[in-house]
C-alpha cells in the first residue's frame, strides 16, 4: 500500500510499504478514506518529538471502512464506516475504566522508555514516535487498529467524512479544552492559537455557554475564521499587547479561563522574547517555547482555570510559578481522552450543534501529502487544515 | 520474606556445599595440630627429623599453627579465606621439608620423602578446596535476586488463577519457551538462551496459598538453581491487585553462567519488570500489546532497537 512516512527533519514522503495485517485478536484493519494532518504532526515534522525513525508511517487522524477484524472484535464488521480515536486504549485497565483513555496503562509497548522521561507512560498513539508505542499511523491506504472493540465508532452515512474525521482528534481535543474550563454563565474564555484545535475549542466554549470567547493568534485569516464561524472576538498578538488587551476587554478581571491551544512551538510578538526561547530550544536547554502558556497564566483571573491542550513534549523554562501559586490558579491538561467524547460529539454534529468541517482549508490526494505538510508548515494559501483523501 | 521461606533455604544449601570440604580439612588440621603439640617426639621420628635439635620446637610451632587453621575452618565463616591459609601453611611445610631432605640420608631421608609426598597430596586437596570455596562465594555473589511489583485491575483470585496455571508463564515471561506441568506440584521449565541454547529444569511448588501467594523452586540437580514467589495483595480502595514477585537465580560459573546472565540481559530487574507489564496486559486485555515498532511486544532490547513504524514485511509474519 501507499503510506506517508517520516524521512527526517522537514521531510515526509509517500512510499510503498507492506499492507498491514491483524497482529492481535482485538485488531481491525481499516481502509482509510480520509486522514488529516494535525498541528502536532508538524512537531514531528520539525523534529521536536524524540524517538522518530526514518520510515515511520505518520498520521493519527483517520477514518475509513473496516475491511478485516480479529476474532475478538464483535462490535465491528467488514464494511462498517468508522472514525478512529488517536489514542490507543485497551478499555480494561484502571485508567480506561475511569475514562482516562489517553493514559491507558497497557497500550504503549515501549512504556519503559516513556517512563524514563515522563515518570509513567501515557497511552500509545498512532504514528506518533516510538516513545508513544511505535505504531504505524493512518496517513496511508490501510491502517491496523489495535483494540478495535474499544476505539472506533461507527459513523452513519449522513455524516460526511469531512465532519466525521474531525472526531479522531481536533474536535474532541478542542471540546475537552473547553470542558476543562468548567464554564459557568457569564464566563469569558480566552483561547491562545487559532489553529484547528483552538478554533474548535473556541466553538466548544461557545457551545458550552461561554458569554464571550476571545481568540489570540497572529494570522488574520485564522482570526477571521474565529470571528465568522465562532463569533469570537480576536486579538492579533503581532500588533497588540495581549495582556493589556485582555484586561481592557474584561475591565481588569482577566478571562475566567484560558485555553493554551498552541503548545511547544509557540511564537511571540516580541522578537527578543521569541529569540530567547528559540535559542534555548535550539541549544536543547529547553524543549519547548511556552509563550502561550506563560501568557495564559499571567492573563487568567485569580482562581481561574488554565486549560492546556496544546502539545508539550519535555521541559519548559521560566514557568511563572509565582503567579500560578499566589493567584490560586488551577491547571487542567491532558492528551484528549477521545473515546470519552466521540459518541456524544457525533450526536452533536448530527443535531447540528456544531459543524467542525469549517476549519478545513485544503483537500488533496494522499499522494500529495508532502505538499500538504509543506503548505501547512508555511501557512501558505491560508492553510488551516489539510485533509488527505485516499 | 521470613527465614522459613523456601528461597532462603535454597541459599543456605548453596553455602553448605561450599563449606563441606573446608570443614573436613578443619578436622585434619585439628588432628595434625594436636599431634604436633602433644607428641612432638613421635611426629619427629615418623617424619624422619628426630636427629635435629630444633625439630621439636618447629613441630610444636607447626602444630600450633594447624590449631589456628582448625579453629578458623571449623567455625565455618569465610571458608575460602581459611582454606587459603592452609595452602600457605603447606607451602611453608614443603619448604622446610625440602631443606631437611637435602641433608639427610638412608632411612631418615626415605621418611622425609614420604612426609613430603603426603604434605604435597594434602596441599593439592587444600588448593582444590580453596578454589572451590572461592567459586561458591562468587556464585553467591552472582545470585540474581530481585523484587518487582505491578498493579493489575483484576481481583487477587483472578490474578492468582492465571499464575497458578504455570503453563501460562511463557505468555508473559519472555525468557521462557514453555512450562509443562506434570502434576499439581511438579513442572518442567524450558528457557531459551542466547544462540538458541536451551536451558531446562524441573521445579516444584513449595508453598501454595489460595488467591494469596505461590512459591516455587527448581529441584536439586538443576544447573541453574532458581526460585520464585509471587504474592497477590489487594490494592487499597478497589484498585485491583498488587502483584509482588521475588525471583532468585544462581547462575553457575563458566559458559552456562554467562548464557544465563545474557538471558536476563544487563538489567535483569528491567526484564522482570517488562514481564510483569506483559502479565498486566494479558490478564487485563487478553493479549500482549504489539506495535509495528515493537512487533513482539514489550522488551527492553526491542525498545532500543525499534523497527520503523510500518507493517512487517511478509517474510517476518
Amino acid at each position: 500500500m501507499k503510506a506517508t512516512v517520516w524521512m527526517g527533519k522537514d521531510s515526509v514522503k509517500v512510499v510503498k510499504v507492506p499492507d498491514p495485517t491483524i497482529m492481535n485478536a482485538r485488531d481491525a484493519i481499516v481502509r482509510v478514506t480520509s486522514t488529516a494532518i494535525c498541528g502536532s504532526d508538524l512537531h514531528l515534522y520539525h523534529g521536536y518529538i524524540p524517538a522518530m525513525r526514518k520510515g515511520d508511517i505518520l498520521g493519527h487522524e483517520f477514518m475509513g471502512e473496516v475491511v478485516e477484524v480479529g476474532p475478538q472484535v464483535r462490535n465491528l464488521r467488514p464494511g462498517d464506516r468508522v472514525v478512529v480515536p488517536f489514542p490507543i486504549a485497551c478499555g480494561h485497565c484502571s485508567s480506561c475504566q475511569r475514562g482516562l483513555y489517553s493514559v491507558c496503562e497497557n497500550s504503549n509497548p515501549n512504556a519503559g522508555t516513556a517512563e524514563k522521561i515522563m515518570g509513567h507512560s501515557p497511552a500509545g498513539i498512532f504514528g506518533y514516535s516510538h516513545l508513544l508505542g511505535g505504531y504505524a499511523g493512518g496517513q496511508a491506504e490501510y491502517a491496523r487498529v489495535p483494540f478495535a472493540d474499544v476505539g472506533p465508532v461507527k459513523v452513519p452515512d449522513e455524516v460526511p467524512d469531512d465532519q466525521a474525521v474531525m472526531l479522531a482528534d481536533v474536535l474532541p481535543t478542542g471540546f475537552m479544552g473547553a470542558e476543562m474550563c468548567d464554564i459557568k454563565p457569564g464566563d469569558v474564555i480566552a483561547v491562545w492559537g487559532a489553529g484547528p484545535v483552538g478554533l474548535l475549542a473556541a466553538a466548544s466554549a461557545r457551545m458550552l455557554g461561554a458569554a464571550r470567547v476571545i481568540v489570540i493568534d497572529r494570522y488574520p485569516y485564522r482570526l477571521r475564521l474565529a470571528e465568522e464561524h465562532v463569533g469570537a472576538e480576536t486579538v492579533n498578538y503581532e500588533d497588540t499587547d495581549v495582556l493589556d488587551a485582555l484586561n481592557a476587554m474584561t475591565a481588569g478581571r482577566g478571562p475566567d479561563a484560558c485555553i493554551d491551544a498552541v503548545g511547544l512551538e509557540g511564537h511571540h510578538g516580541n522578537a527578543a522574547v521569541y529569540a530567547y526561547d528559540r535559542a534555548k530550544q535550539a541549544a536543547r536547554v529547553e524543549t519547548e517555547r511556552p509563550f502561550a502558556l506563560r501568557q495564559a497564566i499571567l492573563a487568567c483571573r485569580s482562581g481561574g482555570v488554565v486549560s492546556v491542550i496544546g502539545a508539550y513534549g519535555g521541559f519548559v523554562d521560566k514557568f511563572p510559578m509565582g503567579a500560578f501559586m499566589n493567584r490560586s490558579l488551577i491547571m487542567r491538561t491532558g492528551q484528549c481522552h477521545v473515546q470519552r467524547y466521540t459518541r456524544p460529539l457525533l450526536n452533536r454534529i448530527q443535531r447540528g450543534d456544531i459543524d467542525p468541517s469549517f476549519i478545513i482549508s485544503h483537500r488533496m490526494a494522499l499522494k500529495d501529502a508532502a505538499k500538504g505538510y509543506k503548505i501547512f508548515q508555511k501557512k501558505q494559501d491560508e492553510c488551516t487544515k489539510v485533509v488527505l483523501k485516499v | 520474606m521470613d527465614e522459613t521461606d523456601p528461597m532462603m533455604l535454597d541459599q543456605r544449601k548453596r553455602r553448605d556445599r561450599g563449606t563441606g570440604l573446608p570443614r573436613v580439612l578443619g578436622v585434619v588440621s585439628l588432628a595434625l595440630g594436636s599431634g604436633g603439640l602433644l607428641a612432638p617426639r613421635t611426629v619427629a621420628r615418623l617424619t624422619g627429623v628426630d636427629d635435629s635439635p630444633a625439630a621439636r620446637a618447629v613441630i610444636a610451632a607447626v602444630g600450633a599453627r594447624e590449631l589456628v587453621h582448625a579453629a578458623g575452618l571449623l567455625a565455618g565463616r569465610r571458608p575460602a579465606g581459611w582454606t587459603w591459609t592452609r595452602v600457605a601453611g603447606d607451602a611453608v611445610d614443603l619448604t622446610l621439608l625440602g631443606r631437611t631432605w637435602a641433608d639427610r640420608c638412608g632411612e631418615r631421608r626415605r621418611r622425609v620423602a614420604l612426609t613430603t609426598a603426603a604434605i604435597a597430596g594434602i596441599a593439592a586437596v587444600d588448593l582444590i578446596a580453596a578454589v572451590r570455596a572461592g567459586r561458591a562465594r562468587a556464585a553467591l555473589r552472582r545470585v540474581i535476586d530481585m523484587e518487582v511489583a505491578v498493579t493489575v485491575n483484576r481481583s487477587p483470585a483472578e490474578a492468582y488463577r492465571f499464575w497458578r496455571d504455570l503453563e501460562n508463564l511463557p505468555r508473559f515471561m519472555s525468557h521462557l519457551d514453555a512450562v509443562r506441568t506434570d502434576d499439581l506440584r511438579r513442572s518442567h521449565w524450558i528457557a531459551r538462551g542466547p544462540a538458541g541454547r536451551r536451558i531446562e529444569w524441573d521445579a516444584e511448588i513449595v508453598d501454595d496459598q489460595l488467591n494469596r501467594s505461590l512459591a516455587w523452586r527448581s529441584l536439586p540437580g538443576t544447573r541453574v538453581p532458581n526460585a520464585g514467589r509471587v504474592r497477590f495483595v489487594p490494592a487499597p480502595g478497589d484498585r485491583g491487585t498488587e502483584v509482588r514477585v521475588r525471583l532468585r537465580y544462581a547462575p553457575p560459573a563458566g559458559a552456562l553462567g554467562r548464557a544465563v546472565a545474557k538471558l536476563f540481559g544487563e538489567e535483569p530487574e528491567q526484564q522482570v519488570r517488562d514481564d510483569l507489564r506483559r502479565f498486566k496486559q494479558v490478564v487485563e486485555t487478553g493479549e500482549v500489546v504489539r506495535s509495528e515498532g515493537s512487533p513482539d511486544g514489550i522488551s527492553l532490547r526491542q525498545q532500543v532497537m525499534q523497527r520503523p513504524a510500518q507493517p512487517l514485511p511478509v517474510a517476518r509474519r
